[in-house]
């Protein structure tokens, strides 16, 4: 293999047949030790830090920091906020796919882009563009006052700006999804007299199940983790308003390390719960879900 | 709602599935609320303020400043991450080693991971008393809390955009186009530059766009190793956040039109480059 490097025109014939279409071995080990490094130090090298920092001065000091009660009420709004917000994301995704797969109609492109519209935008113009609808100088923030409804520096604001953040993720999963399914399974059923519900409960979801899990996830890994939008719009009122991301802020911002690497590791636990159900997902049911791994 | 939206934007073929009215009302209603009316808020209070008075925001010395550390320090990024994203997709799909499938699964992990704990892990790793920082310091190099942390940060946040473009596109690769190269003379290294490459442009291009994209607009990983410093390493995103808190909603709208409308028209690049390379490279990648 060594003699390989190099080859010239005229003596192709005499060099093995892997040789001219693959690398030396050389310039294999050079690549994998590339990329191995790179992936060591931009991803499991910050992983490893968030764990090392949360248990530096032990489990007890772990445990006392997470069981802190400003942090337990971060704990279950971020679950709060995330349980309104991809229910609903979830249900539009399966009307958005169920229109946009099943049917022809004029403006789908466009459409489809509009529903895209959310992934090109800042989180921090995702928060910004409530605080303009709904804040103290808005047209409607002080009607909504005056009727006690309070919508920023409170869960609707939050819920709004994750909604938005993730408004894409279900229907990209689940578009392409029900568009190589075709329409013939519920043409069938029609056929045989069943009603649309019938048809949707019994023919189309068990079709999508697996895909539309795959978008709930990426939805709800993203729906509890963001940061920027919920950051703008949450007024960072302690114990109320922080999800879990902002108290990672708040912790850091006041050297308490401990306590915010105890809150980030529980937020990387999900994020790698959230990668292995993922890449089960791919490896089992790679036919059910869109043939692509896009986001 | 319903039914004027089944008048106006009727489906095509008639169909017998049911529902259209149903899922084309709740995804335009849902669609109208969340997305469209919020954004629309954005452009009609920006219009608001008058020419005059939205180019002195937006064009302050200090903005411009933010905007173009946020443009500069994610097109380097992207330029990072198109290196060795290709480079990684190239190893995962061609070559075995041992743990190759969690590197593959964990190549998705900026995606999982929330923004806010990547960006104090990668301080943590990178300030000048962390593992990394201090490895560095001797030699004079600082990262944390210099546009250098804001490129780390954000390498780390478009690694995935760039893999999970090409290697799909890799993985179509015909062994007979490389064969063919070989039989006419190739070496390898030709083949790899004047074959392989060339096919992989749209895709690494694409993986390029949506990482810059991504980076540009990136909040929660930079604002903690970026030492935010103005005029220095003072994000765009970051500015629209100070302006908001000094209760300056003029500036923060100003700001974020300007970066709405240059994300637009990356898109609108994005969109030019790929039917572009789709002509001159037929192969449908």
């Amino acid at each position: 293999m060594a003699l390989d490097i190099g080859p010239t025109p005229t003596s192709a014939p005499s060099t093995p047949v892997g040789a001219a279409t693959s690398e030396t071995r050389l310039a294999r080990a050079t690549l994998i030790a590339l990329a191995l490094g790179f992936v060591g130090l931009f991803l499991l090298l910050p992983l490893g830090t968030v764990f090392i920092e949360a248990f530096r001065k032990g489990a007890g000091e772990f445990l006392a920091a997470l069981g802190d009660p400003e942090t337990f009420s971060a704990i279950l709004l971020t679950l709060t906020v995330a349980g309104i917000a991809v229910p609903l994301n979830l249900v539009f995704g399966v009307a958005a796919a169920w229109a946009i797969a099943k049917f022809e109609f004029k403006g789908k492109a466009f459409l489809t882009t509009l529903i895209d519209l959310p992934f090109s935008v800042s989180p921090v113009i995702s928060g910004l563009v409530f605080v303009l609808l709904f804040g103290a100088n808005s047209a409607l923030g002080p009607i909504l006052q005056s009727y006690g409804v309070q919508i920023l520096f409170a869960v609707p604001g939050l819920v709004l700006a994750t909604v938005f953040v993730t408004f894409p993720f279900v229907a990209r999963e689940l578009i392409p999804l029900m568009q190589e399914q075709g329409t013939s399974d519920e043409e069938a059923a029609r056929s045989l007299g069943a009603t649309g519900w019938q048809t949707f409960w019994h023919v189309t979801l068990p079709n999508i199940k697996w895909g539309l899990l795959y978008g709930v996830l990426l939805c709800n890994a993203r729906a509890m983790g963001e940061f920027g939008a919920v950051s703008v719009v949450s007024g960072h009122i302690r114990g109320e308003t922080n999800t879990m991301p902002l108290q990672v802020e708040i912790l850091y911002n006041e050297y308490n390390f401990v306590a915010a690497f105890a809150v980030a590791a529980l937020l990387a636990l999900l994020a790698l719960a959230t990668l292995v159900l993922k890449t089960a997902l791919e490896l089992r049911y790679s036919d059910e879900i869109a043939a692509s791994r896009r986001h | 709602m319903a039914p004027r939206a089944r008048i106006r934007w009727q489906s095509r073929q008639p169909s017998v599935i049911p529902g259209f009215g149903l899922a084309l009302g709740v995804t335009l209603t849902w669609l109208t609320l969340i997305v469209l009316i919020p954004i629309s808020g954005l452009l009609w209070r920006s219009s608001g303020l008058g020419w005059a008075n939205f180019f002195a925001l937006a064009f302050d010395e200090r903005t411009v400043n933010a905007l173009a550390i946020s443009f500069g320090t994610a097109f380097v990024a992207a330029i990072v991450n198109l290196v060795f994203g290709v480079i990684l997709a190239w190893v995962l799909v061609r070559y075995r080693f041992p743990g190759k499938r969690v590197i593959d699964a964990m190549v998705d992990l900026p995606f999982a991971l929330p923004t806010a704990v990547a960006g104090i892990a990668l301080t943590t790793l990178y300030a000048p008393n962390g593992w990394i920082g201090s490895l560095l310091e001797p030699l004079g190099i600082k990262i944390a809390f210099t546009p250098a942390g804001i490129v780390v940060a954000l390498v780390f946040v478009g690694l995935p955009f760039v893999v999970r473009t090409v290697q799909p596109v890799m993985e179509e690769i015909d062994k007979e186009v490389e064969e063919a190269a070989a039989t006419l003379g190739a070496n390898r290294l030709q083949t790899i530059t004047r074959v392989l490459l060339p096919g992989l442009l749209p895709a690494g291009l694409t993986g390029f766009a949506l990482a810059f994209a991504r980076g540009v607009g990136e909040y929660g990983s930079v604002i903690f190793i970026a030492g935010n410093l103005p005029y220095v390493s003072e994000i765009a995103p970051l500015l629209i956040v100070i302006r908001l808190e000094e209760f300056n909603y003029a500036a923060a709208t100003a700001i974020a039109t300007v970066m709405l409308f240059l994300s637009f028209l990356m898109l609108l690049v994005i969109n030019t480059i790929q039917s572009w390379s789709r002509r001159r490279y037929s192969n449908g990648a």
